[in-house]
């Protein structure tokens, strides 16, 4: 499949990419072809393992080890860019080719000076005065927003936060002008509001600067967004290209209509409430300070992440705290499984204040609230096979261990995953392994469920597999489950109640559907609007 | 001035642990078996009761523990460590006569070993997994895993005695007189083969911690980032890769600088160094109890001090780390 467009600046012509020998399949990505034309922004969609990635690390002679082009051509300015030398590459890398990446945490030098990390590009290819760099530096701090840039180029790393991070990678990338930037998901890492920023600058930029952007990204949020044209990838394969709003409307591939359905559109579900009004959870006048410790000389610092914080979780029902990093739910959620003490107030569960309870006591009840934690690959032991790892919990428990493992394959079965009990957690994919997660926090018999972030690390298609098995389990064990999420879309899919949490107090509550559609506060109108996508009307399902 | 503050909370600290290992250090003693008296007498040939008796007044050894423990504690806090029972000299006079050499030879070791070290380490992650990095780490697995003193023999049975390139033991020629370059020249000719024995085994595990410390810092975001900007790999590996893989380094360069007073008895016997090593070697065979406690107290003091060193060469290496966390 080809699409050739006027004034190509790159044209990649049956592209293919050998992985190692031993690896899932034997191609990233299988004789793919297509342009970025000069001035456009051209979005490469697809999952995790669909090779969407792979293109752009050709581009830049910058394929991981043992990965190799073994067929097609990279036209960049007449030449083929897979018959550079890596002297020749290193020359078009950071001068005509800039890249930007996903994590703006860990992509800079945690030990460099803002200031000399922007510098090094004019360094690497030899231009100007060292104070002239500096100058610029300046300059482009300034041009990417940067609050303060005279602070920021003193910065280190570490003092900015994550949007402010892919801003210095930003102006890092623009510093000598490149007639192409290459950005690889340097969005999905972020905040909603900070997304739509950074989103917002990348295009003003494109736009000022008439350069060419090849966004790569899974979110067709994001694609509604920013995009000209789009290049749906799959197993390594094209399936579906495009200009933007023709393949958003029309998506002629199957896999693109499920990707654009997987996106929890505004149509929110009737508001079903729970069966009963018994209260399971009362929280009460929460609050947490961290304090950083101060020396004999030093001020302590005070960090509020929990203010006042009172709701009411009922029996069978699903509420969601939504709120950006720093809003205190991940807290809150820590809170109720009591990983955290609360300095003041209560947490009542079925009229046991939780945060009361200590040792023994405490550890006798845990079992009530278990949780499903962000990161599916983080979170469970990898030497231990998962069977065991779901059996643990109740063996701790003094349930017999035969009983415990018999149980635990019953669970497995339950999360779709039967008869995998003696396997170990890296045979399985990130989406089986918060399935795992699932069945571990189950194991226990809890009444709620706490899940922070559990589908935020997922793609989409696998998200709403997982919602899909909450909801059916919820059902199924009449379990109570409290939402935490970033993300106001999937709250809104399948919480009954909706709170949203800004710097460790409750901005607004209510049932979904009034949050979701008829938000009071401006901060939940603000958040809404920061959904990429959000005013283009996506394909009808 | 923020170091200023740091520095003064630092030394405070010390006092405190340095007062505690003193009186702990001292009970160890008291437990030791062996009456000093009993084998200054056996040495002079006297077994009679009122000759040890006057030696024990003359220590303070008739006194009970407490006020021994006392007197020494009064003692250091001016520094007076006491007399050695077998050399009738003060402790401190000793110790300051063979400190320098101790530290010379411990000091040319560290630098030598961290010098050298990192070097090699650096090399090998750049020829990783190609033959002369294997060569690389293959040397350090060897020089890690045979026994110093092993080490030192062969290089004397090699360099001295069959080649004959450099003296085998001393500090300096005896008898030459040298003065000036040429005793400088001369120390610096005895140095060679104890420095370098002691300095292969801490080269081998500062090599083998840096290459596994940059082949580590290599796969991290930023140095995709430094190569994205089209930086010469020279720049990436000293710049990114370096810079990142070398604090785990300054950790254990802290743990091996306080070992430079105690930690060359080994070296330093088999090569007649006159160092504290082999001071301390002889106090412990002829229960001069109080020398041994200077020791202790002055290797204990060196590890303090190179521990807030430490942390203050990581906090310049490492912007992240603030003030008291």
């Amino acid at each position: 499949m080809t699409s050739t467009t006027d004034d190509p600046v790159l044209s990649i012509r049956g592209l293919t990419i050998a992985l190692p020998k031993g690896a899932d399949r034997d191609f990233a990505v299988e004789d793919v072809s297509y342009d970025v034309a000069r001035g456009e922004i051209m979005c490469v969609v697809g999952e995790s393992g669909s090779g969407k990635s792979m293109a752009a690390n050709a581009i830049m002679g910058l394929l991981p080890k043992g990965v190799r082009a073994v067929a097609g051509e990279v036209m960049f300015d007449g030449q083929d860019l897979l018959t550079l030398t890596e002297k020749q590459h290193r020359k078009l890398r950071g001068l005509r080719i800039g890249m930007i990446f996903q994590e703006p945490m860990t992509a800079l030098n945690p030990l460099m000076r803002v200031g000399a990390q922007i510098s090094e590009v004019f360094e690497a290819h030899g231009q100007f005065t060292p104070r002239e760099r500096q100058e610029k530096a300046l300059a482009l701090l300034e041009e990417v927003g940067i609050p303060q840039p005279e602070k920021a180029i003193r910065a280190y790393p570490f003092q900015l936060s994550g949007g402010q991070r892919q801003r210095v990678m930003i102006a890092m990338a623009l510093a000598l002008a490149p007639e192409v930037l290459i950005a690889d998901e340097p969005t999905t890492a972020l905040d909603v509001t900070t997304q739509a920023q950074i989103l917002e600058l990348i295009r003003d930029l494109q736009q000022r600067r008439g350069m060419s952007v090849m966004f790569i990204t899974h979110d067709f949020g994001v694609v509604a967004e920013i995009a000209n044209r789009v290049c749906v990838m799959r197993h390594g394969r094209i399936v579906e290209l495009g200009e933007a709003e023709h393949v958003l409307k029309h998506p002629q591939d199957p896999y693109t209509r499920a990707l654009i359905e997987a996106i929890p559109s505004d149509v929110i579900p009737e508001a079903r409430g729970a069966e009963t009004d018994t209260p399971l959870l009362e929280v009460a006048h929460l609050d947490k300070v961290f304090r950083s410790r101060g020396g004999l000389f030093k001020p302590s610092r005070e960090v509020r992440a929990l203010d006042d914080v009172s709701f009411v979780l009922l029996k069978g029902e699903t509420v969601g705290i939504v709120g950006e990093s720093g809003s205190g739910k991940s807290t809150l959620g820590r809170c109720v499984v009591r990983l955290e003490r609360p300095d003041h107030g209560t947490l009542s569960l079925s009229g046991i204040d939780f945060s009361a309870l200590k040792g023994e006591t405490l550890r006798r009840q845990r079992h009530r609230v278990q949780m499903i934690f962000q990161d599916p690959y983080a979170s469970l032991n990898p030497r231990t096979r998962v069977g065991m790892a779901i059996a643990q919990g109740p063996i701790a428990n003094d349930v017999p261990r035969e009983k415990a493992l018999a149980q635990a394959d019953e669970l497995l079965e339950l999360v779709g995953l039967g008869g995998t009990a003696d396997r170990f957690p890296h045979e399985f994919s990130g989406g089986q392994r918060q399935r795992i997660g699932i069945a571990r926090a189950l194991a226990l018999n809890p009444e709620l469920i706490v899940a922070d972030e559990a589908v935020s690390a997922l793609d989409v298609s696998i998200q709403a597999q997982i919602l899909e098995l909450l909801e059916d389990l919820k059902q199924k064990l009449s379990l109570a489950l409290l939402f935490i999420t970033h993300d106001l879309r999937v709250a809104a899919q399948i919480c009954d109640r909706i709170i949203v949490m800004q710097h460790g107090r409750i901005v607004e509550q209510g049932p979904a559907r009034d949050v979701f559609l008829t938000p009071r506060e401006a901060y939940t109108r603000e958040l809404l609007e920061a959904i990429p996508g959000r005013e283009h009307e996506l394909a009808e399902a | 001035m923020l170091y200023a503050r740091l520095i003064t909370m630092r030394l405070f600290k010390a006092v405190i642990v340095l007062f505690m290992i003193v009186i702990f250090n001292f009970c160890l003693i008291q437990l030791a078996p062996g009456d000093p008296a009993a084998i200054l007498a056996g040495e002079a040939g006297a077994t009679d009761e009122e000759f040890l008796r006057q030696l024990r007044e003359r220590f303070g050894l008739d006194q009970p523990v407490y006020v021994q423990l006392w007197r020494y504690i009064s003692g250091i806090a001016t520094l007076d460590f006491g007399y050695s029972y077998r050399q009738q000299v003060p402790v401190l006079d000793l110790i300051m006569a063979r400190m320098p050499a101790t530290l010379l030879l411990t000091g040319t070791a560290f630098v030598l070993s961290l010098a050298l070290g990192i070097v090699a380490g650096a090399m090998a992650a750049a020829r990783v997994k190609k033959p002369s990095g294997s060569l690389i780490m293959a040397l350090a697995l060897v020089f890690y895993a045979t026994p110093l003193f092993w080490v030192a023999l062969m290089a004397v049975v090699l360099f001295s005695v069959t080649l004959g390139w450099l003296p085998a033991y001393g500090m300096y020629t005896v008898g030459a007189g040298h003065t000036g370059l040429a005793l400088a020249l001369d120390v610096g000719k005895h140095l060679v083969l104890p420095a370098t024995t002691l300095a292969l085994f801490f080269m081998a595990i500062y090599t083998r911690m840096t290459r596994a410390s940059m082949l580590e810092a290599s796969q991290q975001d930023y140095v995709k980032t430094a190569r994205a900007k089209g930086l010469a790999p020279r720049v990436i590996q000293r710049r990114h890769i370096l810079r990142n893989a070398l604090l785990p380094i300054i950790t254990l360069a802290g743990l091996q600088a306080g070992q430079m007073v105690g930690g060359a008895i080994l070296t330093e016997t088999v090569f007649a160094w006159p160092g504290i090593g082999r001071l301390m070697y002889e106090a412990l065979q002829q229960r001069d109890y109080n020398l041994l406690l200077g020791i202790f107290f002055f290797s204990a003091a060196l590890v303090i001090v190179f521990n807030i060193i430490t942390d203050l060469v990581y906090r310049l290496a490492d912007p992240r780390i603030k003030e008291g966390s």
